[in-house]
């Protein structure tokens, strides 16, 4: 518990850093705003419509796949560390898991799930 | 739940209390002390790999003038386009520094030693989950740059927020599965037993194959070049950042080179023996420095070598070919093991 402590203290440090710039950047700042740079940044032509609209259903799919394969990272981190105890078990369970993880990404990729166009 | 609070409580009872509070200061102080010595490196190599001189004429070496650009980005007006969400917006900077600066706390940078009896381990905290602390508190600094492309509401930045969720995403498996295989060879996750696990032969020497997958994924995730999409200077503007002027501006930078430094830090811990010198006769800190300087190098190196990856290439390039070779390495790695 103590080392978490310590951890907790470098977020305080962290935060009152942070505090302390904006605040600073806030204060010192000269503030005279203008219609003209208030407009969102569009290499000098003026923004025709709102930026949040439709964005490519890409971004949508990588994210699903990430998570089921991050989660089957996260069932790997305590196999590795027991490996030791585990042994031959834990190696043919592992073989199964990824062979199982194989099939799924072999199916995405036959399906087009990674190509990006 | 009070006995929770006591018990967070109670170090400050104990005389180890001050001397953690002082390491954890002294250690963020010096972080972000780095960081324009760093940009001043950056800045300097750059020019001498692209044949010109770089910044020279403020202070000795030009080491001024990070020092100068820092205090001039502090007197910079905040401008904040009026369609922007203003909490997000002050909010994003703000978890990308808050991010880098914890995750660097579980990073150890040498052995421990004794002053007046009492024992100072140079790290900020030891906990025995380090490596995955250190994975789940970098990987929260996405929010940071998905918030800021949300907030700003500029079309550069939404693409930029969008692009650095993908790619952060897409790389941190590969980082995550590559560094598996060392968890394997040594059994713990604890930064500080694989330093130790080390002493004979740097892990590089073994498992050549996840160092180089995890150094373009640690590449990729700091999203320094060639794997610098999100802010692709020509396509997006800067990125996700377009929108900010000021120090809240200079925060993404400072985040993103607290970054360069923790990703080299885990690499020269993971796969160069950390502190460890090799019958080289230099003390641990040293040599822990020396590699981590030669790293954050080689990532200025690669930033003036390598043209930006096409964003398809680069997302067919991460799932396609590093993804089934981390498994590949995890699973010859854990066979070795057991056989």
């Amino acid at each position: 518990m103590t080392e978490y402590f310590f951890i907790s203290v470098f977020a305080i440090v962290a935060l009152i850093i942070i505090g302390a710039l904006l605040a600073l950047s806030t204060i010192l700042g000269p503030r005279n705003p203008t219609p003209q740079k208030l407009i969102p940044y569009e290499c000098g032509i003026i923004p025709t419509e709102e930026a949040k609209g439709r964005y490519p259903v890409r971004f949508a799919t990588i994210a699903m796949l990430f998570i089921i394969f991050d989660i089957e990272v996260v069932f790997m981190y305590p196999w590795a560390v027991a490996l030791d105890q585990l042994q031959l078990f834990g190696l043919i369970e592992m073989v199964a898991f990824i062979a199982i993880l194989g099939v799924a990404y072999v199916y995405i990729w036959g399906r087009g799930g990674l190509e990006w166009d | 739940m009070w006995d929770d609070i006591l018990q967070f409580i109670d170090p400050v009872l104990d005389a180890g209390f001050i001397i953690g509070t002082v390491k954890a200061v002294v250690i963020v102080v010096a972080l972000l002390g780095i960081v324009p010595a760093l940009v001043w490196l950056e800045r300097r190599l750059m020019g001498r790999f692209q044949v010109r001189l770089g910044p020279n004429r403020v202070g000795p070496l030009g080491f001024g003038q990070p020092i100068a650009d820092s205090i001039k980005l502090l007197f910079k007006e905040s401008i904040i386009q009026s369609s922007a969400d203003k909490f997000l917006f002050h909010l994003a900077p703000a978890v990308v520094v808050f991010t880098a600066i914890v995750t660097f706390s579980v990073i150890p940078f040498g052995e421990s030693f004794t002053v007046f009896g009492e024992k100072i381990g140079l790290w900020g905290a030891n906990i025995n989950s380090g490596l995955l602390f250190v994975f789940a508190i970098s990987g929260m600094g996405v929010y940071g740059m998905v918030l800021a492309g949300l907030s700003s509401n500029n079309k550069y930045s939404l693409m930029g927020g969008l692009r650095s969720s993908a790619q952060m995403i897409s790389y941190e498996l590969t980082l995550g599965l590559s560094a598996l295989s060392v968890i394997v060879m040594t059994g713990s996750l604890n930064l500080i037993d694989l330093v130790d696990s080390q002493k004979s032969l740097p892990f590089i020497l073994v498992q050549p194959l996840a160092f180089i997958l995890f150094f373009i994924a640690g590449v990729a995730e700091t999203n320094r070049a060639p794997f610098d999409l999100p802010e692709a200077e020509q396509e997006l503007v800067a990125g996700f950042h377009t929108e900010y002027t000021g120090m809240k501006f200079a925060m993404f930078f400072m985040g993103e080179y607290v970054n360069m430094v923790t990703m080299s830090s885990l690499v020269t811990l993971l796969f160069l023996g950390g502190w460890n010198s090799y019958g080289l006769p230099l003390w641990p800190i040293l040599a822990f420095a020396g590699k981590v300087f030669f790293l954050l190098c080689v990532f200025i190196w690669l930033r003036s070598t390598f043209p930006r990856l096409r964003y398809d290439r680069l997302m067919t390039f991460g799932w396609k070919i590093l993804l089934p070779l981390c498994l590949f390495n995890l699973l010859v790695t854990a066979v070795i093991k057991v056989l």
